[in-house]
């Protein structure tokens, strides 16, 4: 196994525990947990695509990288916001319990 | 592969587990705050520096805290009675262990990957900033106006709205013989104003 095979392997595990978090868990906040899990798996395959990859000195996928976490900076911060407003509504952050679309 | 990687690597594969797994919302997030510092560590042994503290700046640093207020704000942070896994956990574990099964049989068997591995590449932060300013400048700029945007649109949302009923009847107040409802500025604000 060489060494990009190893990140590559790394960074589907990570994707794969995010995913089944942010599909099982019934806590909104943690389900966007696992979406910034599954975004780092993301920027793992990046960085290590540039690392082992041809022509590395272009910086690209670095550059991909930084504004990737730019990127979920926006997301968290807009999510979070999105979860503490739900909760004022419903007065919950339980996922089986926000149902009805009508407010 | 290294034995610093390999060990970097369980550190943060396990902490993500606990991140995703435990009872208490507060565990979960200092969990996460092991996987992310463990993710930094594996971009600075892949010799990207500056990925690596702009990962401990921004995750470690700002979303990490984001994610602890959240928790303390919806006041979930005392560990919940009830299952804390959805009714359908079992098809959504089938579901992302058929996801990583199908991405490692394909990061394991892809013909195209490159075998040997190439010297380490110079990645100053000099580097960067020139392909920032020349090369990358228009994503630079759009990072910026959806930066400003998303945070501006984060704080209206989570602002306390105004009831639209008291707002409206407010002039009319008079007239309506103060039959409508006194405005809602309740704990909200009082929570708000303490916070700095």
């Amino acid at each position: 196994m060489t060494p990009l095979q190893g990140c590559l392997l790394v960074s589907a595990l990570l994707f794969a525990i995010g995913l089944a978090g942010a599909v099982t868990r019934r806590n909104a906040i943690l389900a966007l947990v696992g979406i910034e899990l599954m975004l780092n798996a993301a920027n793992l395959n990046f960085i290590a695509f540039w690392r082992y990859g041809p022509n590395p000195e272009a910086l690209s996928g670095m550059m991909v990288v930084i504004f990737s976490i730019a990127i979920a900076a926006a997301e968290a911060a807009v999510g979070l916001a999105l979860i503490i407003a739900i909760y004022r509504h419903y007065r919950t952050v339980n996922l089986d319990e926000m149902r009805n679309l009508k407010g | 592969m290294s034995p610093a990687f390999i060990l970097i690597a369980i550190v943060t594969l396990f902490a993500a587990a606990a991140a995703m797994s435990l009872r208490n919302l507060v565990h979960c997030a200092l969990s996460l705050v092991i996987a992310l510092a463990g993710l930094a560590a594996l971009y600075l042994n892949l010799g990207a520096q500056f990925v690596g503290f702009a990962q401990i700046l921004v995750y470690v640093g700002a979303v990490a805290i984001l994610i602890v207020f959240a928790v303390l704000l919806t006041r979930s942070d005392a560990t919940p009675n009830q299952a804390i896994l959805s009714p359908g956990w079992f098809t959504g574990i089938v579901v992302s262990a058929v996801v990583f099964a199908t991405l490692g049989w394909a990061a394991l068997n892809s013909p195209g990957l490159p075998k040997e591995t190439p010297p380490a590449p110079v990645a100053t932060v000099k580097n960067i900033g020139d392909l920032l300013m020349t090369r990358f400048v228009l994503p630079l700029e759009v990072i910026g106006l959806l930066l400003t945007a998303a945070l501006i649109g984060a704080v209206i949302i989570a602002m306390k709205e105004e009831s639209p009923n008291s707002s409206r009847s407010r002039g009319n107040e008079a007239s309506l013989s103060g039959k409508s409802e006194p405005p809602h500025v309740g704990s909200y604000k009082a929570k708000e104003g303490g916070a700095p």
